[in-house]
């Protein structure tokens, strides 16, 4: 009787190590079944498994006692959320994996099997080698460009916006509350060929300089390398704008005021005192920016022409129009990986603590 | 000399700022100016004439007013599911301490660090190889969950970072039972960082077009609705849409800021007030 009682006891103390096992496996089944890893009757066994740790848990809370209860609160809380995210974010990226590894029984199927294919990475490097050069090159061009007008902007905000520093920060933010594709047409429309842009431009001559800079093409702005790029760096300048101005606005002021006491310049105080105190922000931006604009097909689509496509346009081609769905994976899985691959890097040289 | 050009620098940095926020309203400006349009032909593209029509029969497109309708309904019931999965893990992640909640902080922000096209590509080859749930409704409500959830749970994390959790402990103590305590000590005081996170997640789901558009089957919403007319037809009716969310939002955001303009002048003026009493 009372071994029982101790026993009891201990598994009540360590109920923090329970409910975390308990969500680890629950995960893994949840990805398990989702991704069809396993099948026939395993998927009865998971699905056993699943409901017996999930029971399991629950029982502990009831009978456990209030110090078990405790411990097992946060899991209790993290599960619902936590679940979601393993079957619907952690299971799609194993089933991505596994058909980027899978053949097509034919070319209009679409049933694959799974047989360590590795030629469709070769495919997806062979033929879309310059799309994934497109989304990479415009990416980090349109990075640069949004720190280089978001910084001065924010700048402008934290610093000089005194009263009227909230109204600014709306202003910024309300042209992002129309939609994206809407946003993105508008521009289409302003740059097109027969617009007021382009007419002025070749009005008052500057459509030459335009020309040498390669941002025009033979008298276009739209549809050029120059254009995706532009668009990429308006609709993401708020998600590196942002980031700046909340590290900017922490600043205390009387440090600047210090460098100025100490005979620093105005130029130099920034240097030494502003910009070292910013970077979390251009940190956090610059992941922020980045990443969506590596990924994004509708820039390219709207404004582009068909040699400036990026990567997101030929997954979004092979997946939905093609149903090519291995090598749309193998791509898909390639610009994971590079981007998980810079993000660590990033953070190694770069590192903060937090990213979020 | 010195004092001369900084002066300059000052101003010049103000006029980049000005110009900045000129490119910000360039492509607002032309699609409010756009809505007053009377289009010659399918496309809005070319300026012809003023008229108030498209603005009179906003909901003429009947395809479009259906979207819009439909994004409205997948972003209704998506925020509420996300925002409540995603608060309990903040609060969880805020509350305690407790093994491994530096692998979930970490595991949060890997949504948000891969590309759209990613999320929603891996997520259509989840639904692909299954024959419990069609293409529709019903996946892209998950799709939008899925993408919110970490949202929520990192804003209304950051909003609670300074939530003193000992309150609940002093209304245990003065007998409250534990959901008494939550409803009246903890929820109150927590709400307004859900509600920020809500609105974040209603916008994100409104507006989202590639995770959607790999997830969405025969189901249009608003953006994917504009995404494959754009190519037949732009009608005016988009932009006078588009002009009405635009205010509606402004709207939201200007209420939000007078309202917490005020209640900081009325903290103001009771902190004034207390202080006059207590000094006579």
């Amino acid at each position: 009787m009372t071994e029982t009682v101790v026993r009891q006891n201990r598994i009540a103390r360590n109920a923090d190590r329970v409910g975390m096992a308990a969500m680890i496996v629950a995960s893994v089944c949840l990805v398990a079944l989702g991704a069809h890893w396993v099948s026939g009757p395993m998927v009865s066994v998971v699905v056993l498994v699943l409901l017996l740790v999930l029971g399991g848990v629950l029982g502990l809370a009831v009978t456990g006692g209030p110090e078990a209860r405790r411990l097992l609160a946060p899991y209790g809380l993290l599960k619902p959320g936590m679940l979601w995210l393993a079957l619907f974010f952690l299971a799609p990226v194993w089933s991505l994996l596994r058909i980027s590894l899978s053949t097509k029984e034919s070319r209009f199927s679409v049933q694959y099997n799974f047989s360590w294919a590795f030629q469709n990475y070769a495919t997806a490097f062979r033929d879309f080698g310059k799309q994934f050069e497109h989304a990479f090159v415009y990416a980090a061009i349109a990075t640069v460009l949004t720190i280089l007008i978001g910084y001065p902007l924010a700048y402008v905000i934290a610093f000089r916006g005194g009263k009227y520093k909230n109204i600014l920060l709306g202003l910024v933010v309300i042209p992002f509350f129309t939609s994206y594709l809407i946003r993105t047409i508008a521009w289409s429309t302003i740059l097109a060929d027969r617009g007021f842009v382009v007419r002025a431009m070749n009005a008052v001559g500057i459509g030459n300089v335009f020309e040498w800079l390669h941002i025009m093409d033979n008298g276009k702005l739209l549809n050029t390398p120059a254009a995706v790029i532009g668009g990429l760096t308006y609709n993401f300048l708020p998600f590196m704008l942002l980031p700046i101005y909340v590290s900017l606005e922490k600043i205390d002021t009387n440090l600047v005021n210090a460098a100025g006491d100490l005979y620093s310049s105005a130029s130099r105080a920034f240097r030494k005192v502003v910009f070292p105190l910013s970077i979390p922000g251009v940190f956090a931006g610059t992941l922020l920016t980045f990443i969506p604009a590596a990924g994004d097909f509708v820039n390219a689509q709207f404004l582009g022409n068909p040699n400036t496509t990026m990567i997101g346009n030929s997954i979004q081609d092979q997946f939905l129009k093609q149903n090519n769905y291995p090598v749309a994976s193998a791509m898909a899985a390639v610009l994971m990986v590079s981007i998980a691959t810079l993000v660590l890097l990033y953070t190694r040289i770069f590192g903060t603590e937090d990213l979020a | 000399m010195m004092r001369k050009r900084t002066k300059y620098g000052k101003y010049a940095l103000n006029v980049f700022a000005g110009l900045g926020l000129v490119y910000l309203f360039a492509p607002i400006f032309f699609i409010v100016a756009f809505s007053f349009n009377k289009p010659k032909g399918n496309f809005n593209i070319a300026w012809q004439s003023f008229t108030f029509d498209n603005w009179l029969h906003p909901f003429a497109e009947q395809s479009l007013t259906r979207a819009l309708w439909k994004s409205l309904e997948i972003a209704a019931i998506s925020t509420l599911i996300s925002t409540i999965l995603g608060s309990l893990i903040a609060v969880a992640l805020s509350r305690y301490k407790f093994r491994g909640s530096e692998g979930i902080n970490l595991f949060l922000v890997l949504p948000l660090t891969t590309p759209e096209i990613v999320l929603g590509s891996s997520l259509a080859t989840l639904f692909l190889g299954q024959n419990f749930i069609d293409f529709g409704m019903t996946t892209i409500i998950i799709a939008h969950i899925m993408f919110q959830v970490s949202f929520v749970a990192l804003t209304v994390r950051a909003r609670i970072r300074g939530f003193d959790w000992t309150l609940e402990q002093a209304a245990q103590d003065l007998g409250a039972t534990p959901l008494r305590t939550f409803m009246k000590v903890t929820f109150p005081l927590i709400l307004p960082g859900i509600l920020a996170a809500s609105l974040l997640a209603f916008a994100l789901s409104i507006d989202d077009f590639i995770i959607t558009f790999f997830n969405s089957g025969p189901v249009q919403t608003f953006p994917l609705q504009i995404y494959g007319a754009s190519r037949v037809r732009i009608p005016p009716q988009i932009n006078v849409l588009a002009s009405m969310i635009l205010f509606f939002s402004v709207a939201i955001l200007m209420t939000g800021t007078i309202a917490g303009m005020r209640k900081s002048a009325e903290k103001q003026a009771t902190a004034k007030k207390f202080t006059l009493l207590h000094r006579k």
